[in-house]
């Protein structure tokens, strides 16, 4: 047993963080380490960070099949710890302004992290069920976090009930494959799926079990909470909602794919198809008539959601690092534009209105600029690496037959340019004189560029990412 | 010299490098400088594309200077010109120093305007140079991003509209090429554009969903390369983003978007639509003639009525545009000699208008034909060379023009008579609007108060415009050195279509 343990040290180390931190958090009094909760806990994650590095990787699954370490789940931990603990670091300056500043917040924050890390690498329906409901949970009470806003409360009931739905539908869709195959483990689910008498019963699981994946991912049909709780949340809270879970999600999706219903990818792909269409078209028309940056976000997340799953609906390798390399580059984009979305204030107050952006590229010409280019590149402009990863996945669905598919990405991306575009103009042209006043920190402004510059020098090589998400794929096909 | 066509490519990048990081200031003299680095960068361009040009060997039909180093693995980075790409890269890096100094007087957002345009200038080459479909979509689709800015913050009073509509029309064409980019490498198996030309698509016909397919694949993916080159040409019936975009644009912006922005889509149906889906190319044949016949009768007329000198020239330009599409599509060397000649006279000539139109727009701050009238009491030099323009735009001979149109029309006659005849038809109109344009602003009593005090083309707009003319008239009566260039590879294209 304790030979295992190695496998989930990093897991073991963040749980163990997160409860002394709680613990010493409330009988500390001195304001100095109150005051930097954020950075403290986000020193953890990186620490996390490093033996998820120096985990061993096993091609079968560890802990009794309850578990695995490959280089799939470590690139996805890897992933949503460093993103993890930059939002940290963003989110203090807003926190502190708006006397948000408690030790709850990295707590949960972190304990979310612990939940996608269990998601990740579970390798088993309750394991699985069990990480996310943590992850979850965690995030139905920061996004109330504002208790005094009635928006955010409302988010986060909102968040809650939709959110426990989908829990259900979770595990009715366990016990449905379970009953179907009788086992929870991925692998043996896999194998008994070949003999299996009971097609029916273990297709409405599948069903039951993506719809849940979906919920979380916000894929249409299950996208209508992402506006309003995005909306609602705090700013921090939202940046954190559009980055990281996305990437956990993303990857149990694709092991659940995979893993369990690799055998019968044949049936699952056209609710793929279906999800991905659904969600790029709801996307872009939700998206047009926004002029609150962060309902306009939240539409857009869901375009570039269904654009990601094309990757997946490809059923193939290409179409599995595709998917991986979009979730990666989507999530960098989103890091540089919530750097800059954090500090849209006037007088220092938070203003979410997009026309509050009007001529600011006169006063700010670099920060517009790069702000611009990544507005850009989420619009698939080449040569940006938004356009590059639209590109991996689009190749890979034509290269598996489902051409219509890639029309429908194709003719979305047209109408996802205009809103693009608009901020764009708004930024750049517009009539009327804008009044953001924010002084942006040097460290968001540090954060902005590299992401810029990132989806620039991504042209190149993809930021030398694309082997690891072969060698990931690969582990996870194998 | 191994490296000159990437040399040449990103060299105006590196002087928008030097004025975005080292032109501190926004003062007059930081501006100044601005504009000198800019002049000296395209300058320095053009005279290594003639270097380039120098060392290029006009008897040969294949690639030269071809460069490739990997990219991205299934997508390379190669580089390479034939006959047709020098010509227009020749174009591009020769307009360039006089669009930055038509510009001179430009004092809003110096800076970045000059920015915008050398980097404008990278895409635009690449396009030409690219050898590899990918890399050819990635320069013609980020274009987009410095032009919709130039005519969105440059732009006159109803900018927005115009770049939007430029934006998304142009978008939603190449989009579809993309997919059948996609769909290219998904069946051959590679992006070289190289392998690509010898590669050959099936045409068998087939039915998809109930719908009769003739010339199977082919016909797909020429349709997709269709939406993109005729939205970019503009061919008929997706040209009215060209007016909105050509009355909005500053006058600089205007002088590329005519010159060379609408050649890629002439360059794109010579490089990818003919050669690699010849039965298509054949079955669509007089689909492309309706079009343009379409395309030059009506846009003449169109042109006839309009009271802003831009967008007469804007629309004529749409008609001239049409000459193009019908000598590409007769499939035979005068016809295709014809159309190249007609994209790089057609490059001088309205560029120069749009000139001529800027410098009386920069006098009166107005482009309503009507404003105008007896221009040529105040300004010989600038009546006599609008006189050669318009003659040059009607097709008179002895200009350009006339060589392109001529050919164009010697090609299609024969495949059809009937088509060249209304063809014909278009030089009549052009006569038409473009005579009576001259009339109204140039000649007749000058009695307009605003205009007796206006003075004649500075030294400044006659190093705009006189090499133009002259390149105008050289070509118009001795277009030899013009067609030697490309003949060799248009001999070998024709040869391998037949």
């Amino acid at each position: 047993m304790s030979e295992n343990l190695k496998f989930i040290s990093p897991e073991l180390f963040l749980v163990i963080f997160n409860l002394s931190f709680l613990v010493m958090m409330l009988f500390v009094k001195s304001h100095a380490i109150l005051s930097n909760g954020n950075k403290i806990a986000a020193i953890g994650l990186l620490i996390t960070g490093v033996l998820v590095q120096l985990t061993p990787v096993d091609p079968d699954p560890v802990l009794n099949g309850f578990y695995t370490s490959n280089d799939f789940t470590a690139f996805f931990k890897m992933l949503v710890l460093f993103l993890s603990s930059v939002l940290l670091y963003l989110s203090d300056a807003y926190l502190k302004k708006n006397n948000l500043l408690k030790y709850e917040f990295p707590v949960l924050i972190n304990f979310s992290v612990f939940g996608m890390m269990v998601v990740i690498s579970s390798n088993d329906l309750m394991v699985l069920y069990l990480g996310i409901e943590i992850q979850s949970l965690s995030l139905y009470i920061i996004a109330a976090y504002r208790r005094d806003n009635l928006k955010s409360t409302e988010a986060g009931l909102k968040y809650f009930i939709l959110g426990a739905l989908s829990s259900g539908l979770l595990l009715y869709g366990i016990s449905l494959v379970y009953g179907a195959t009788g086992s929870t483990q991925f692998d043996t689910i896999y194998t008994s799926i070949m003999y299996t008498e009971r097609m029916l019963g273990l297709q409405i699981g599948m069903v039951f079990l993506l719809s849940a994946i979906a919920f979380k991912f916000a894929a249409f049909p299950f996208h209508m909470w992402t506006p309003d709780v995005y909306d609602g949340s705090p700013t921090p809270v939202t940046a954190f909602m559009a980055i990281v879970p996305k990437l956990a999600v993303g990857a149990v999706l694709a092991k659940v794919l995979f893993d369990i219903f690799g055998g019968i990818s044949d049936k699952w792909q056209l609710v793929l198809v279906f999800l991905s269409g659904g969600s790029m078209i709801v996307g872009a028309f939700g998206a047009i008539a926004q002029n609150n940056i962060k309902r306009l976000i939240g539409y857009s997340s869901i375009g570039h959601v269904g654009f990601a799953l094309m990757g997946l609906a490809a059923v193939s390798p290409e179409g599995l690092s595709g998917f991986i390399i979009y979730l990666f580059l989507y999530s960098i984009m989103m890091l540089g534009i919530f750097a800059f979305v954090l500090n849209m204030e006037k007088d220092g107050v938070l203003v979410t209105d997009i026309y509050s952006l009007a001529r600011y590229s006169e006063h700010n010409p670099a920060t517009s600029f790069a702000f611009s280019l990544i507005l850009f590149s989420l619009a698939g402009i080449p040569p940006l690496a938004g356009f590059i990863c639209k590109l991996y996945v689009m190749m890979a669905i034509i290269n598996s037959g489902v051409l219509y598919l890639a029309l429908i990405g194709a003719i979305v991306s047209v109408i996802g340019a205009f809103y693009y575009l608009r901020i764009v103009y708004i930024v750049y042209f517009s009539e009327a004189e804008g009044s953001l006043n924010a002084k942006i920190p040097v460290g968001h402004l540090f954060i902005l560029f590299v992401s810029s510059s990132a989806i620039v020098i991504g042209t190149y090589n993809l930021l030398g990412v694309e082997p690891l998400t072969r060698a990931a794929a690969q582990s996870l096909l194998s | 010299m191994s490296n000159i066509l990437s040399l040449i490519t990103f060299l105006p990048l590196l002087g928008a490098g030097i004025i975005g990081l080292f032109v501190q200031g926004s003062d007059a003299q930081s501006s100044e400088n601005a504009k000198r680095v800019s002049l000296l960068t395209s300058i320095i361009v053009f005279l290594l594309s003639l270097v380039m040009f120098s060392g290029f060997d006009k008897n040969s039909s294949d690639f030269q200077f071809i460069e490739e180093f990997l990219w991205l693995g299934f997508f390379n980075y190669k580089l390479g010109v034939d006959g047709i790409s020098v010509i227009l890269i020749l174009l591009t890096t020769g307009m360039m120093p006089i669009v930055f100094l038509s510009s001179w007087t430009t004092n809003k957002r110096v800076k970045e305007y000059l920015i915008s345009f050398l980097i404008l200038e990278t895409l635009m080459i690449g396009v030409f140079v690219s050898l590899d479909i990918f890399l050819f979509y990635v320069f013609f689709e980020a274009g987009l991003i410095p032009m919709f800015l130039i005519i969105g913050i440059w732009g006159g009073k109803e900018r927005v509209f115009a770049s939007f509509k430029f934006f998304l029309y142009t978008l939603f064409g190449s989009i579809l090429m993309l997919i059948a980019m996609i769909v290219m490498w998904d069946i051959s198996g590679t992006t070289d554009m190289t392998k690509l030309l010898k590669y050959d698509f099936e045409s068998e016909p087939f039915y998809m969903l109930g719908v009769y397919i003739p010339s199977g694949v082919q016909t797909l993916l020429w349709l997709g390369f269709f939406a993109s080159f005729s939205v970019k040409l503009p061919m008929f019936p997706v040209h009215t983003w060209l007016p909105d975009a050509h009355v909005q644009a500053p006058t600089s912006g205007s002088v590329i978007l005519a010159a060379i922005l609408l050649k890629m889509g002439g360059y794109g149906f010579i490089r990818f639509s003919i050669p690699m889906f010849y039965e298509a190319s054949l079955y669509f044949q007089s689909f492309i003639f309706t079009l343009s016949i379409i395309a030059i009768i009506y846009t003449s007329l169109v042109a006839l009525v309009q009271t802003d000198m831009k967008k007469l020239i804007a629309y004529s330009s749409v008609a001239h545009m049409g000459f193009v599409t019908i000598g590409l599509f007769s499939f035979n060397q005068q016809g295709i000699d014809g159309a190249i000649f007609q994209m790089v006279s057609h490059g001088f000539i309205s560029a120069a208008l749009f000139l001529i139109v800027g410098v009386a727009y920069e006098r009166t701050h107005t482009r309503e034909i009507l404003a105008f009238g007896g221009l040529v009491n105040r300004m010989p030099n600038y009546a006599m060379i609008f006189m050669v323009l318009t003659l040059a735009n009607v097709g008179l001979p002895g200009t350009s023009g006339f060589i392109g149109e001529f050919l164009s029309l010697l090609g299609v006659f024969q495949v059809s008579p009937t088509y060249a005849i209304f063809g014909a038809l278009g030089v009549v109109l052009s006569a038409c609007y473009g005579l009576l344009l001259y009339k109204r602003v140039v000649l007749g009593e000058l009695i307009k108060e605003n205009l007796k005090r206006i003075n004649d083309l500075t030294i400044r707009e006659k190093f705009c415009l006189y090499p133009l003319v002259l390149l105008i008239l050289v070509f118009g009566i001795y277009p030899k050195p013009l067609i030697e260039t490309y003949g060799a590879t248009i001999a070998g294209y024709v040869q391998k279509l037949n």
